[in-house]
């Protein structure tokens, strides 16, 4: 025990001294996001302005491959190097160690060769697939290599954030693991589970792609794709629950409300994340009815963390406003820091959250889902979840990270301020008149909805403007965050004590004991991974018996 | 493991609404018929053009206001490209792919379902108001995806 101190002691030391590297490390990540985000915001509001029939792409850069490129980059490229980058970050800063930063930058760096090989292949109009790319449509192999390796990079970062975790329990036996650390490595987990699928699928396509093989299962490939795209969603929100749990609270001095109950709801989404896949295709031949029912049960189940959450993070709200001798609702809300950036960004993603979520339940329940399957209503439920809360959480967080890493002052805080309040403002605008033209009928992923002045077609118009100028308000939002966070970079100014810049909340005095077990993640994996098959075994085992089609590959744009 | 009362109490309160949707759902599908298009019947989609009843798609009387319709989607049209029935009519779909994914969607009905190659997709409604209805692909098939669509005429 006393070999074991010192040598904590002695890893204190050598981590402050190593420190500068991983922080250079985190900051990578994080502004290869902001630059992703940059130029996907680019893109949305074009498709925005497209659908609005304001503009009308050109051929050398039509609209079907920019929206490739949005959705790639916005969906699997700024969240996962923003995540990787956030969780690096909070394994580093929790777990005191004498550590190499190999896996990380290599992590880094097999991220952004993959990304950058993917982003080049759609630009050059050669993989517009859209960022399902369901089969049998054909992209280059460039983008199949360049997507699989910016999964792989995510792996090195995985083992990054989940060796440091066992090596936390292995040097300090009996001692609870910390809080930001056990986030990061329960988040992790769940990845690595969901993204073996999509790797599978890649294995499929990309021999197929070469031409080396004739063809594939379409209706397989789609099922992989989505036993990795869902959960690709809770990867998003277990990183900004994180942050709300354990960053939000130390913007107004409050603590986490309850450990245990926190790492209850982390268990809960690793387990039931991943076997929910088939609520996004509910309306496919060839799968079960029962199996559907399953899943879409087993996504209800997913949405009580969530209920979780919501509860733990007004009560971490109240409990802070008691201490300050604040009380009642509306005293309470004003107590909140509403001047802070990193307050207000996912404070207001919450409030997006509360739509998001209760549309989240529409989606999943199975036979509603045909009045909104594939209509922009669907289009207008991830933008207020993953353009909601996961984004405005990550550009509220940055906010704070930025200085803490890099040691300088945050450019122009009252601009960042009007950012968050402008995105909240432009996205409100947005989805709701994307969900609205949804119940109309729109479709999803159509360049021009005019459908040559179809009577039907003529209701989605004044929707559709609507969206284009909330997705305006959106794009000058993000412009003004690029100027926040390069701006802080380029006018370096000083900031002392910049490692304060960003903190975790302490835990709650009065919190319960947290019981040992829920420490015990090889064991809530199996839990996962077991789940995962059994959810789907079933309907795999029944495409593979009813069809035996392998489709070659068409390129039909 | 000791769990605050209100928020023990937040939670019965999250589980018994999920519960009920979950009840709401279950009793739909099984007294209702309310499930989600879900067909297993599957088909050779290089072979759709001499596949009985897609070598010959359109619209098939069964009895009086009860119709079938068979659709072969295809890029970056559907066959048949207009179909008219009786207003009251119960039109039963049948639609599958000879190339890529597609959409079957009639806006403001509940007609919608994944077409995808390999099987066959199956959807009905009952047309109850006069009137020509738009029928789109809604699934992203290629550069021409947005002109994929049909029209279904309602006398």
């Amino acid at each position: 025990m006393i070999a074991a101190a010192t040598t904590v002691g002695a890893d204190r030391g050598d981590a402050a001294v190593n420190r500068a590297a991983g922080e250079l490390l985190v900051l990578a990540h994080i502004y290869t996001a902001t630059l992703v985000l940059g130029i996907g915001a680019l893109f949305g509001m074009l498709q925005g302005l497209s659908r609005a029939s304001v503009i009308t792409m050109p051929d050398w850069f039509d609209y079907y491959r920019m929206l490739t490129a949005h959705g790639v980059l916005m969906a699997l490229v700024f969240t996962t190097f923003f995540i990787c980058g956030y969780f690096t970050y909070s394994t580093y800063q929790t777990i005191p160690r004498m550590r190499s930063f190999a896996v990380g930058w290599t992590g880094y760096l097999v991220m952004l060769v993959g990304t950058v090989m993917a982003a080049a292949t759609i630009l050059s109009g050669n993989a517009t697939v859209l960022y399902t790319f369901y089969a049998p449509l054909k992209a280059s192999p460039w983008f199949y290599l360049g997507a699989t390796l910016l999964i792989a990079g995510t792996w090195f970062v995985a083992y990054d954030v989940i060796a440091n975790f066992i090596w936390f329990k292995r040097h300090h036996p009996g001692v609870k693991s910390p809080l930001p650390s056990y986030m990061a490595t329960v988040t992790m987990i769940m990845w690595c589970l969901a993204t073996v699928g999509v790797v599978v699928e890649m294995l499929m396509l990309l021999p197929w792609s070469l031409g080396w093989t004739p063809g594939v299962n379409v209706s397989l490939t789609r099922m992989l794709f989505w036993s990795f795209g869902h959960p690709l969603v809770y990867f998003w929100i277990m990183c900004a629950y994180a942050i709300w749990y354990t960053v939000v609270p130390a913007r107004f001095g409050g603590t986490v409300f309850s450990d245990a109950l926190t790492r209850v709801a982390f268990i809960m989404l690793l387990i039931l994340s991943t076997p929910v896949g088939l609520h996004h295709e509910f309306l496919d031949p060839g799968i079960g009815a029962g199996w559907k029912w399953l899943h879409s049960m087993i996504t209800y189940g997913v949405a009580l963390p969530s209920f979780m959450t919501a509860f733990a993070i007004f009560a971490s709200f109240e409990v802070a406003a008691r201490k300050a001798n604040v009380r009642g609702f509306w005293r309470t809300i004003a107590f909140l820091p509403w001047k802070d950036p990193v307050f207000t960004g996912p404070a207001l993603g919450m409030v997006l959250f509360i739509f998001g979520g209760f549309g989240g339940i529409v989606n999943a329940s199975y036979s509603m889902d045909v009045l909104v399957h594939n209509t922009m209503w669907i289009v207008g439920h991830f933008h207020v979840t993953v353009g909601g809360p996961v984004a405005m959480t990550f550009i509220g967080a940055s906010y704070a990270l930025i200085p803490a890493l890099s040691g300088r002052k945050l450019f122009a805080p009252k601009l960042a301020l009007l950012q968050t309040y402008l995105w909240f403002a432009g996205m409100l605008i947005m989805s709701t008149s994307m969900h609205w033209a949804g119940l109309l009928g729109a479709p999803r992923r159509t360049s021009n909805v005019t459908y040559f002045g179809a009577q039907g077609a003529a209701t989605w118009h004044p929707e559709m403007v609507w969206a284009a100028i909330g997705g305006m308000i959106i794009a000058l939002s993000v412009v003004m965050f690029i100027i926040v966070a390069t701006g802080t970079y380029v006018a370096n100014v000083k900031l002392p004590n910049h490692r304060s810049a960003f903190a975790f909340a302490p835990l709650d005095a009065r919190a319960m004991e947290t019981p040992m077990v829920f420490d015990k993640l090889g064991r809530w994996a199996g839990v996962a991974v077991a789940l995962a098959f059994l959810a789907y075994v079933g309907p795999i085992w029944q495409q593979l018996q009813q069809t035996s089609y392998l489709a070659p590959g068409m390129r039909t744009w | 493991m000791h769990v605050h009362r209100a928020e023990r109490l937040w939670l019965m309160f999250a589980v018994a609404m999920m519960a009920v949707f979950l009840a709401v759902i279950t009793v739909a599908a099984l007294v209702d018929g309310m499930i989600p298009p879900s067909r297993l019947q599957s088909i050779d989609p290089t072979r759709v053009s001499q596949t009985p009843p897609f070598d010959k798609p359109g619209l098939h009387k069964i009895a009086d206001h009860v119709y079938e319709a068979y659709y072969v989607a295809h890029i970056f049209a559907f066959d048949p490209a207009t179909i008219a029935v009786p207003a009251g009519s119960r039109v039963t779909f049948f639609v599958t792919s000879a190339d890529v994914m597609h959409g079957f969607s009639i806006p403001e009905t509940g007609v919608n379902t994944a077409v995808e190659p390999g099987w066959v997709s199956s959807v009905a409604h009952t047309f109850t108001t006069p009137g020509t209805f738009l029928l789109i692909c809604n699934e992203y098939c290629g550069s021409g995806h947005q002109l994929m669509a049909a029209k279904v005429v309602v006398r």
